[in-house]
């Protein structure tokens, strides 16, 4: 009997394996295809989409956009959902319940549906459509999730550490540099890795709120109006790969914190 | 969030500059980039498309209009299924990685589980494309091997929007359930055992329920994500069947809506918002 | 004499490289109540753990009633486990958790509530009946955990250091009641501990573990008076240690060189070999009446006024690496830096084989 489960386990974790990266081989192997089209028969190994893409500035210059929307975005998400965690932890302020859940709000709204707002206020406003709205968008998604990982951090433990420290005789701006960051450093790393994850492959956002220079997704969704085509391929895998890359460092710095 | 072992030996806040200082960037983007662009959104949506004057219009075409109707309907009808789905097929694999996996091959047996996970969403359907279009994998092997003689239509249907959807959540509840089953303590299950349980009734008495609020919260972010997402729908979908992030995309490209697409914005929200609601007791279940 | 309920035959356990049981032979008595005393990784968890199911062990053989239950699952050996977590089914009511393994035995539902309010009754919890386990106190959680294991009448009662979580007021009180729960209901009580009052307070059979061996065994009081080894001198309660060698053996006495001097000692010992002196602290004399054995001079070091008592270090001036530990009476007029006599009744040293 234990036995029988065994193997159905087995068998049924398989195939959720394989139904889980069926696509991802299909797309890899076919960025390898020699012809001009991603469909069997496999005619590859060939590096000439790759190749295309790698020239092709728009998709270049568009990587280049992303890493920098993302990094900026993700950077100032993460800044001020710290310095809020640390208030609302640290203080009590009056309606703080309220606040907190104001700040955690737009983690229960479709990103669409922020990004029609941004649409709609930025048009009013007159702001044109650019990378910059875009930054905004991602830090309205990314902040809500930095706070909520810091401040769910912020423990009574830290609290008594940094009473240690202004026992000591440190002022307020030392205790937050030498004493709360690095103690918060985790969460901290934690909170803008994923914003960055995040930001990397946000799309809706980016679509309404951007005109010319745009974002990765943005370009990649161009692309797949050619219909089916290895080059769609190549950069998907390529930003398969870099996203791989992301996650491995993260876990092993993860790992090699939680050693020490 | 646990803001309860907090107050007790927080500072008080009240009449000082410093925890304003702090707290107020954080506010001042979430009013301003969030909360005025739902008023904005809203002014919009009472506004008439041509001229520019008040109007309710823009609502009741989406109960008069058919069309509009039917988006929702279908977004609700897909919805409903992938939720259903991508945690029945989720649960067994989260369950087989935490219980029949040994213990130092699980962490990378989840990673592997959740890779492509971690790859472009608009990639992924694309995949998906490749996989199940007129002349796509699927459709060559069949073909291949005699079994059918005409391709099958898969891509730009309800099957495809579906198959791209749940194997992102399925990804998505296998790291959540994962996570939960092994935050349960392992002496429940000693206990139950201890107790005269066998495996299937410590599953159904002790397992299912000790979950089922951990299941619920990823039934509904499941929901809530699925509800607004419009780039799988249009990429595997196509404009078969409509659903309604695809309309509202719709009335801004093609016709500059703006008025139209923020009133099928509100809708949507409020949608979430009732199904948000009529979960909240489940989300909330008490743990010791 | 009958036969053991509990039988445990030279059973060894290995996780891996590491032996953490060796050779570890037990009986239990019906009725009795009997404390697996050591410190953390003196492998009195995973002998628990052996007798409750949760882990076969490598060698030797479990005997329950008779019966070989070495690799007979949890659910069908006649044992139920107390865990340190308590582990009560957070989604079920207090009732719900104490009727679970009855509810596994097909108990019908009525017999199952009458059944569970009387040993929530027996534990002093009659009334909490229909709470959820997050609505108790700690040591309230640890009586539904003992009336849920109880319910289903197991020969042999486990609990795994069942008052470690509890602070130490609600612990001596938990105590108190768990000695006299098992008085009344008359089960076998085995219980993990590493606290020796715990173990000295509670304990019908008291047994001694270390590095994954039994060092002693037997009642407390004999335990204490006249432990087997140096390992349960200095862990059941204080001992002064004093190492030294047999150099003279006669009818019933021998003579013992230490560091501070020689000392005579009951029986005749073979000469030559290595023996410990160990001697309780309230056996000690410090200055004015002297003892039959004496211990040399020693300069006191530090007092410590503990309310009913004052517990005295003092150095051997022999020997700066011996140091005495003495409970001297409250009224003790001794102080730091005097020097004085430190002597002992003959019949109060206990010899261990070194």
């Amino acid at each position: 009997m234990r036995q029988v489960v065994r193997v159905v386990s087995w068998l049924y974790a398989l195939a959720v394996y394989g139904f889980i990266f069926v696509p991802v081989v299909v797309l890899v192997l076919f960025s390898l295809q020699a012809t001009s089209f991603p469909i069997p028969p496999f005619t590859g190994p060939s590096l000439r989409w790759y190749e295309a893409v790698l020239s092709d500035v728009r998709l270049t210059s568009a990587l280049v956009n992303s890493l920098l929307v993302a990094s900026i975005s993700s950077a100032t998400a993460v800044t001020l959902g710290f310095l809020s965690a640390w208030g609302f932890a640290r203080f009590v302020l009056p309606g703080s319940g309220l606040l907190r859940g104001l700040i955690t709000l737009p983690l229960t709204v479709s990103y669409l549906i922020i990004g029609m707002g941004l649409l709609v206020l930025f048009n009013w406003a007159g702001l044109p459509k650019s990378l910059l709205a875009a930054g905004i968008g991602h830090v309205v998604i990314n902040l809500p999730l930095c706070f909520a990982i810091i401040y769910s951090q912020m423990g009574d433990h830290q609290i008594n550490i940094e009473r240690a420290a202004r026992d000591l005789g440190a002022p307020e701006w030392k205790v937050l540099l030498l004493i709360t960051v690095p103690v918060m450093a985790p969460a901290i790393f934690a909170g803008f890795f994923l914003s960055m994850t995040f930001s990397w492959d946000e799309f809706v956002i980016s679509f309404l709120l951007t005109r010319f220079d745009t974002t990765l997704p943005v370009e990649i969704w161009n692309l797949l109006r050619s219909g089916l085509n290895p080059k769609t391929n190549a950069v998907g895998s390529l930003v398969f790969a870099v996203s791989i890359v992301l996650v491995v460092l993260f876990e092993l710095t993860l790992l090699r914190r939680r050693k020490t | 969030m646990s803001s309860t072992g907090n107050s007790g030996r927080a500072l008080p806040g009240t009449g000082r500059a410093l925890p304003w200082a702090l707290v107020t960037p954080a506010l001042g983007w979430t009013l301003l980039f969030f909360v005025l662009p739902f008023v904005a959104m809203g002014f919009s949506s009472l506004t008439a498309h041509e001229g520019g004057g008040f109007t309710l219009s823009n609502y009741s075409q989406f109960f008069t209009n058919p069309s509009y109707w039917q988006a929702m309907v279908n977004s609700l009808e897909v919805t409903a299924i992938v939720t259903l789905l991508s945690v029945l097929l989720a649960y067994p694999f989260a369950l087989i990685l935490a219980e029949q996996v040994p213990e130092r091959w699980q962490r990378l047996a989840l990673m592997l589980a959740v890779l492509p996970f971690w790859t472009s969403y608009v990639v992924r359907s694309y995949s998906w494309l490749l996989v199940l279009a007129q002349n796509g994998v699927i459709n060559r092997a069949l073909t291949g091997s005699g079994l059918i003689t005409e391709p099958l239509q898969l891509a730009n249907t309800r099957l495809a929007t579906v198959t791209g959807f749940v194997h992102f959540f399925v990804m998505l509840l296998t790291l959540t359930i994962f996570a939960n089953l092994k935050q349960l303590s392992p002496s429940y299950r000693k206990a139950a055992a201890d107790l005269g349980a066998g495996p299937v009734r410590t599953f159904l008495h002790v397992i299912l329920p000790l979950t089922l609020p951990g299941i619920m919260v990823g039934a509904f972010l499941t929901f809530v994500l699925c509800i607004g997402d419009y780039i799988t729908p249009q990429i595997l979908g196509g404009n078969n069947e409509l659903l309604m992030p695809q309309l509202v995309m719709m009335q801004i490209g093609r016709r500059g809506d703006f008025p139209l697409a923020s009133a099928l914005s509100i809708i949507l929200m409020a949608v979430v918002t009732i199904a948000y609601l009529a979960c909240a007791r489940w989300l909330k279940i008490e743990r010791a | 004499m009958t036969a053991p309920l509990v039988d445990i035959r030279a059973v060894s356990h290995r996780f891996g490289q590491l032996a953490v049981l060796k050779d570890v032979s037990l009986r239990i008595e019906p009725g009795s109540y009997t404390i697996l005393l050591g410190p953390s990784g003196s492998g009195k968890t995973t002998l628990l753990s052996i007798l409750g199911g949760f882990v076969t062990p490598s060698e030797g053989k479990v005997f329950i009633r008779g019966e070989d239950c070495t690799a007979v699952p949890p659910a069908r050996r006649p044992t139920t486990t107390v865990f340190q977590d308590y582990a009560l089914f957070p989604h079920m009511s207090v009732g719900g958790n104490v009727g679970f393994g009855l509810r596994m035995q097909g108990v019908d539902g009525a017999t199952r509530a009458a059944k569970a309010r009387e040993a929530l009754a027996l534990v002093g919890l009659a009334s909490a009946f229909d709470k959820k386990p997050h609505q108790l106190s700690g040591g309230q959680r640890q009586r539904v955990a003992l009336a849920r294991a109880l319910v289903i009448e197991p020969a042999v009662l486990l609990l795994d250091e069942p008052l470690g979580a509890l602070d130490l007021k609600l612990r001596r009180q938990m105590q108190d009641e768990l000695k006299a729960i098992q008085k009344r209901v008359g089960t076998a009580f085995v219980h993990v501990t590493h606290d020796q009052e715990e173990a000295m307070a509670l304990a019908d059979h008291c047994v001694v573990m270390n590095d994954g061996r039994i060092e002693d065994e037997g009642p407390p009081e004999r335990v204490y008076a006249r432990p087997a080894t140096r390992f349960s001198a200095t862990f059941m309660g204080e001992s002064t240690i004093l190492a030294g060698k047999v150099t003279e053996a006669k009818d019933r006495t021998s003579t013992v060189t230490t560091p501070a001097g020689p000392v005579l000692v009951r029986g005749a010992l073979p000469v030559g070999s290595a023996v410990a002196l160990a001697i309780r602290p309230e056996h000690l004399m410090l200055g004015g009446t002297a003892g039959t054995a004496s211990l040399g001079m020693a300069k006191v070091s530090d007092v410590v006024f503990q309310g009913s008592f004052k517990r005295v270090l003092a150095v051997s001036v022999e020997d700066a690496s011996l140091q005495f530990i003495a409970k001297l009476p409250a009224s003790a007029t001794v102080q730091p830096g005097d020097t004085v006599a430190v002597s002992c009744d003959t019949d109060q040293i206990i010899v261990l084989a070194d």
